[in-house]
């Protein structure tokens, strides 16, 4: 060819110029890389629109039993793929792999927690994926026998409780009663049935009843070792009496969503009377408008977050079935204490009043220093949160917490529940039109400044502590010392308050600093009134004079000039 | 040879042929002379502003502004630079799946929705502008955030 195209070109018949040759080629070349960018871009708007068309496909039949999450997978792969990675790149099993003890960071929690199993265990959290796994070790749970009202948001308890309710109220609870429906009313005698038994007993109960996956016997996440790393019960098998259908799962697809409809809804007991509770009362509650609606009407069935809430109130409501204020011990059934409104105060107050089943005064525990009556706060997010600026402007957890972000046309919410910390573009920007860097300094100025006041409020509570122990050394009689513990129990609800609260202030952080504050002065007036019940009496001030004023319009000052 | 240069004629015009096919339908079927003209809903075709859309219909500028009110230069050669710009990058992000979420709009933009604010309301805010805007002058959304939609500013 190289030889043939030298040859002049004359003759129609002859070779061709290698010009024209040169342009066939690139004519053919750029047209054939052409006609593939079209197709890719085509191909590529077919899918956006499938994908905006059809967001998913059930490729599998999920149900009223289906607590294993596994099949729910297979129909949303993205948000599945979400609460999986709650545990990281991988699940981080067996004792090392506990977080650090915030007993160790904060030794003053010790004091705080004195007679109480927290002061054995307390460390920081992990992801979702561990919730279960987690609480089945620590030796809160290993060494101290606990209620099975803990499984309320540990597990995915409501087939359980369905099961337990039916055969309560005397109606069938077999395998087709309790995939007919969620039946909230048997799930709520069933929760009554068992918040107060034995943490094991209703474990092994939750081991015995469908999943949704009789041919699979793992869940996602691995179970806890049966009594723990250290505890008594370490090691020993489990109750082979009860015939397990399947394995126990972590809060999973189920507990949040309608297997029918994938709406949210909640499912939770402690939750649907709490809410409705607060309902009930009169607390104003701008930032729930539902409630408000609900209070305006003719009120004829108690308030439903299911039936009556709004879709942007359930992206709030689906998370304060858990990240709230509780009781759930076995003295009584897990009680949400939101009658009085959602303040630190009104919580607090709810408890003042609370009396147990048995006609005794409620409190969580004798403090192991003074034998104060004290409360123990749970982990109050929802709550905090309420008093913020967020609540009042609208913005739910799953906003910052499951943000939206997009996969090709589809927008779904990401259900790698965590903080927003680690992602503050998807989860600030989508309102605050700032850089990232920015925004993750204005959170971290509210944070230490929240944490600052919690190391004062700290060191006045220990304060508190050693002025009561010396006051009682010195034989100040119980009885006059009431109103010493009265102030000690709370100015330690508010410190607990602050710090079992899982933002640092963020949720909230003027009040988060108004209920530090609080803290700190009933420490003082604590402290202040146990010197001086053990002190003697002081001597009269009524002698001292007080200086009079001195400047220029004083005749002593223009004296002194 | 002769033969097979024709071959290869008949190869490229073919390749054409099917280019021209394959673009014209790929152009009709995402709709590609909606881009041309001033409907909101076609702006949504590329499916990440659909959030935009879906709360600029409940905006209160819905029925005086459209998304090429305040989103084009009102200079009729402008308008189409704009568009032209906007069209290529939008297309060419979201085909290939790069870009910054949540969207962030571009500084030249910025100015574009800020002289688009003036046109229609200069004559109120006129006083409060300085004589010489430069790049620290407040611009009309930063405070007015949800005027056009809400989520994004």
């Amino acid at each position: 060819m190289t030889t043939e195209s030298k040859i002049p070109q004359t003759d129609a018949t002859g070779p061709l110029p290698r010009r024209t040759w040169r342009l066939l080629v690139a004519v053919f070349a750029v047209a054939v890389a052409a006609t593939l960018l079209v197709t890719f871009v085509l191909v590529t708007m077919f899918e956006r629109k499938q994908e905006a068309r059809t967001p998913f496909v059930r490729a599998v039949e999920v149900g009223e039993v289906s607590t294993d999450p596994t099949p729910w997978g297979a129909n949303w792969p993205h948000q599945y793929d979400g609460w999986r990675s709650t545990a990281g790149d991988k699940f981080y099993g067996g004792s090392s792999a506990l977080p650090q003890s915030k007993l160790e960071t904060y030794p003053w929690l010790r004091r705080l927690y004195a007679n109480y199993a927290f002061s054995i265990d307390y460390r920081e959290a992990r992801g979702h994926a561990y919730m279960l796994y987690d609480q089945g070790v620590t030796e809160r749970v290993t060494q101290k026998p606990q209620a099975g009202a803990c499984l309320h948001c540990h597990a995915s308890v409501t087939v359980l409780y369905r099961k337990v309710g039916l055969e309560a109220m005397g109606e069938p609870a077999d395998d087709a009663a309790l995939a007919a429906g969620f039946n909230m009313p048997a799930v709520i005698r069933g929760f009554e049935e068992l918040s107060t038994r034995p943490y094991f007993e209703v474990m092994q109960m939750l081991l015995s009843v469908p999943d949704g996956t009789p041919e699979l016997e793992e869940g996602a996440f691995p179970l806890p070792p049966v009594g723990g790393f250290t505890g008594e019960m370490a090691g020993q098998p489990v109750d082979q009496t009860q015939v397990a259908h399947g394995t126990a799962h972590p809060v999973s697809c189920i507990d949040c969503h309608d297997p029918s409809t994938l709406q949210l809804r909640v499912t939770r007991p402690g939750f649907v009377l709490g809410i409705s509770a607060l309902a009930a009362g009169d607390a104003p509650v701008p930032h729930l408008p539902s409630i408000e609606r609900w209070r305006k009407g003719d009120r004829d069935r108690p308030y439903d977050p299911n039936r009556d809430a709004s879709r942007q109130e359930m992206r709030t409501f689906a998370c304060a079935q858990c990240h709230v204020e509780y009781y759930c011990a076995t003295k009584q059934t897990l009680t949400f204490p939101w009658a009085h409104g959602l303040r630190a105060e009104d919580l607090e107050r709810f408890w003042e009043e609370e009396v147990f089943p048995d006609g005794t005064p409620f409190y969580d525990y004798l403090h192991g220093e003074t034998g104060a009556p004290v409360f123990k706060v749970q982990h109050p997010e929802f709550e905090l949160w309420s008093q913020g600026i967020h609540a009042s402007s609208g913005v739910s957890c799953a906003d910052c917490h499951m943000p939206y972000e997009r996969r090709g046309a589809m927008k779904i919410s990401n259900h790698t529940v965590a903080s927003p910390l680690g992602r503050i573009d998807s989860a600030c920007q989508q309102c605050h039109n700032r850089d990232s860097d920015e925004l993750g300094q204005r959170i971290k100025a509210v944070q230490d400044k929240t944490l600052a006041a919690m190391d004062r409020a700290a060191y006045a509570f220990t304060d508190m502590l050693d002025a009561i122990l010396e006051a009682r050394a010195a034989g100040v009689a119980e009885d006059r010392l009431q109103e010493v513990y009265r102030l000690q129990r709370k100015a330690m609800w508010r410190l607990d308050y602050i710090s079992s609260e899982n933002s640092r202030g963020f949720h909230a952080d003027q009040e988060a600093m108004r209920i530090l504050a609080e803290s700190i002065d009933y420490s003082r007036q604590a402290q202040s009134l146990a010197t001086r019940l053990r002190a003697p009496a002081p001597p009269s001030i009524d002698a001292i004079q007080v200086k009079p004023v001195i400047g220029v319009t004083s005749p002593a000052g223009a004296a002194a000039r | 040879m002769r033969e097979r240069a024709q071959w290869l004629a008949v190869g490229a015009a073919t390749v054409l042929g099917v280019l021209g096919g394959l673009g014209s339908f790929t152009f009709g079927y995402g709709d590609g002379l909606a881009y041309l003209r001033n409907d909101p809903a076609k702006c949504a075709n590329c499916h990440v502003m659909q959030s935009s859309y879906d709360t600029w219909l409940k905006s209160s500028h819905r029925d005086v502004a459209t998304c090429n009110d305040c989103h084009l230069a009102h200079h009729p050669v402008a308008k189409w630079i704009t568009k032209a710009d906007n069209g290529f990058f939008h297309s060419l992000a979201f085909t290939t799946d790069r870009f910054h979420e949540p969207i962030r709009i571009k500084p030249r933009n910025q100015r574009v929705s800020q002289d688009a604010c003036l046109h229609c309301h200069r004559r109120i805010v006129d006083e409060l502008l300085p004589a010489t805007p430069s790049g620290d002058t407040p611009r009309c959304v930063q405070c007015h955030a949800d005027v056009g939609h809400a989520l994004r500013d």
